[in-house]
């Protein structure tokens, strides 16, 4: 798992209140019927970022992009993209272009000509169209292929020519639906890194759907998590790795545990959290905006819970398990201890030594985390 | 059930059988025939049963000769009637093979662009008047059509006309004849063509500018190409050679080679230059039947 930001907005717009936003989604709806897509989503995207829009298959994503493009009309609310109202501009007419999660290469086209397609369509003349789609399929590394008929590619030409064609008419926009979805894990890692350096040569704005976090994790300027047609969460990949404002997002992004408890102590410099749950004491060193006594939960991060045969010195933040099981990943380890209370924490450590001491099954451990490790969430 | 080793000995195996039997179909009931009726068309007509005189005959006692007579085929050229007859059949084919596809378009387009369910409660209508008989659906017409027919009537009874329409017995009530007993040949193929077809690609050429009208005209068509041809080489062939529609709603002077055919076989008991007609429309349609065959294949091996 990597927190890296992909993007490189080194402004972080985001946070400066007088920059003025590239997309403006404004409380968009979409409902078919009883069901609603996309319930009022607001967003703001900044020029020259890439912004993942992330959930699991059915949260909304994608007819959200789908709306950015013009091929579905927003039940209410309204899209401005570089100020420009899109309420009603039809797909041919939106400074915006899409790369389909099918590619959707026109298959009695060969590769030039399905490059040259949206240029021959907006009347540019011959000779600028041949330069400019030479040079995009330069860019993609496909200089040779352009007499290629789609059919006679790998899956990954194929996605670089779908690239190229809808990256070859400047687009103000460019929304791309999992474009790497299609492609084996060590093309899609590659692959990836192409993505951000074409990106950043080009400064187009992106707008990518996925539902591969760690995609998400690499790709993005900021992501936002959605669920059930709602954004739950915006924010840089390390911000919503590490502060995560609720426990669906704890959860959907990376893994985590999980310790359900009461507030027993609210200062507003540190907390404890009584968690049946733990069997122990949480504690926290920050304050947080919580009703006394409220339910809340604490998640703590496999990788940031320490495990040693010893036991460490305090007795907040530590607790007592067995070892359930290990699974031996080569550069990291997982293991799942069970605690007396029933519950099972999932714990990894990096390999860093080739003859460690190997903690094996059933074996007693002390688990410990440091008191700016939890998160504590309140929903 | 698999045949007995003893049939096996003889070479006689379930596949070959299985292979073997169409092939028989086909050799006793259109190539004997065929043979036949081209040996008719190098004989000489004979005012006898039946009437033409055989090819090969004993002269002598040893000798056996053969007489292939070419005049049946030249008379087809030296009268203009049998030229234009053809002429006229494969305008009359072609026209309606235009209509065919203008109207037959947009029902397989329709169709294939149908929610699942609706898509098979139209094909179903598609292919409904086939459970009635050719001939049944051909009469209906006439009712329709004639001069005082459901079509005249209604048009006089909302005041549109005032005279009865003359539609029966023209070009007019042939074409629609024809028209309508082969749309169904088109549809099916282009809807199974169109079927195949992603949709999303006209999401694409839209993102890409087009308007709805540029993408159909760009990505569409170009894609159901093997879909028009394969649909229209099954309205245009067997409409070259139509009889019965031109024969119950064209009227007397509907001059289709068919029809000539069947006046010449029937009414002038002229076998030899009826099958002459018959092997020269043969000839005629074989090119189209090839390009057919190869459109079909290219669709089945899925090369666009």
């Amino acid at each position: 798992m990597t927190t890296s930001s992909g993007a490189v907005v080194k402004a972080q717009p985001w946070n400066d209140p007088t920059a003025r936003p590239y997309v403006q989604v404004e409380r968009i709806t979409k409902s078919f019927g009883d069901f609603k897509a996309v319930d009022d989503v607001s967003l703001k995207i900044y020029k020259g970022e890439i912004f993942c829009l992330l959930g699991a298959s059915g949260c909304g994503k994608t007819t959200l992009l789908r709306m950015l493009g013009g091929f579905e009309m927003p039940t209410s609310g309204k899209i401005l993209i570089d100020g420009e109202d899109m309420t009603g501009v039809p797909p041919y007419e939106r400074p915006v272009n899409m790369m389909f999660q099918s590619y959707a290469l026109f298959p009695h086209m060969n590769v030039e000509q399905n490059v040259a397609f949206g240029l021959k369509q907006d009347r540019i003349a011959k000779a600028e169209i041949n330069e400019r789609v030479a040079t995009m399929l330069d860019l993609v590394k496909l200089g040779d292929f352009g007499k290629r008929k789609p059919h006679q590619l790998s899956g990954g030409q194929r996605q670089r020519v779908a690239l190229a064609r809808s990256l070859v008419k400047r687009p103000k926009l460019l929304l791309l639906d999992e474009p790497l979805g299609a492609l084996d894990k060590k093309l899609r890692e590659h692959t990836q890194f192409e993505l951000i350096s074409l990106q950043d040569k080009l400064g187009v704005t992106f707008v990518v759907v996925t539902h591969d976090q760690e995609e998400a994790m690499t790709l993005a300027s900021r992501i936002g998590v959605m669920n059930h047609g709602e954004i739950v969460q915006a924010g840089t990949p390390s911000e919503i790795y590490e502060f995560p404002s609720s426990k669906f997002v704890a959860d959907f992004v990376g893994s985590v545990n999980m310790f359900e408890g009461k507030l027993i102590e609210d200062e507003p410099e540190y907390v404890r959290i009584s968690s049946p749950e733990l069997g122990g004491i949480i504690y926290v060193s920050h304050g947080i905006s919580a009703p006394p006594e409220a339910t809340v939960w604490a998640a703590v991060r496999p990788e940031k819970i320490f495990m040693s045969t010893t036991a460490p010195q305090g007795t907040d933040n530590v607790v007592r398990g067995a070892v359930q099981d290990i699974a031996y990943l080569g550069d990291l380890s997982i293991y799942l201890v069970r605690l007396p209370t029933g519950k099972v924490v999932r714990v990894t450590q990096p390999n860093t030594s080739r003859r460690a001491e190997a903690i094996s099954w059933d074996q007693q451990v002390y688990l410990a985390w440091d008191a700016t490790s939890p998160v504590v969430v309140t929903r | 059930m698999r045949p007995t080793g003893r049939l096996r000995r003889v070479g006689i195996t379930g596949r070959g059988l299985v292979v073997a039997l169409p092939y028989m179909w086909l050799m006793l009931f259109f190539v004997v025939p065929f043979v036949i009726v081209l040996k008719i068309s190098f004989s000489d007509i004979d005012l006898a049963i039946p009437p033409y005189k055989p090819l090969l005959e004993w002269v002598g006692k040893n000798s056996l000769a053969i007489k292939v007579n070419f005049n049946n085929y030249a008379f087809l050229f030296t009268d203009s009637l049998y030229l234009r007859a053809f002429a006229n059949s494969i305008k009359v084919a072609f026209v309606s093979t235009l209509w065919c596809l203008a109207i037959g378009y947009p029902m397989a387009y329709g169709i294939a662009r149908a929610k699942p369910a609706t898509r098979n409660v139209l094909l179903l209508l598609v292919i409904l008047p086939f459970w009635t008989s050719l001939l049944l659906r051909v009469y209906a017409w006439i009712g329709l059509l004639k001069a005082n027919g459901v079509i005249n009537n209604v048009l006089q009874s909302l005041g549109i006309i005032h005279e009865p329409l003359t539609m029966l017995y023209t070009p007019f009530a042939m074409y629609v004849g024809i028209v309508y007993s082969y749309l169904p040949f088109l549809v099916l193929p282009l809807y199974a063509n169109l079927e195949k077809m992603d949709w999303q690609l006209l999401e694409a050429a839209e993102d890409l500018g087009c308007r709805p009208w540029q993408a159909f005209y760009k990505i569409t068509l170009p894609l159901s190409r093997n879909g028009i041809l394969a649909g229209s080489m099954l309205v245009f062939i067997p409409a070259v050679g139509e009889f019965v529609i031109p024969a119950l709603l064209g009227g007397p002077n509907a001059l289709m080679i068919g029809r000539v055919l069947w006046d010449e076989f029937f009414s002038n008991r002229a076998w030899p230059v009826a099958s002459a007609v018959a092997i020269l429309l043969l000839l005629l349609l074989v090119p189209f039947m090839m390009w057919y065959q190869s459109v079909q294949a290219r669709e089945s091996a899925g090369a666009r």
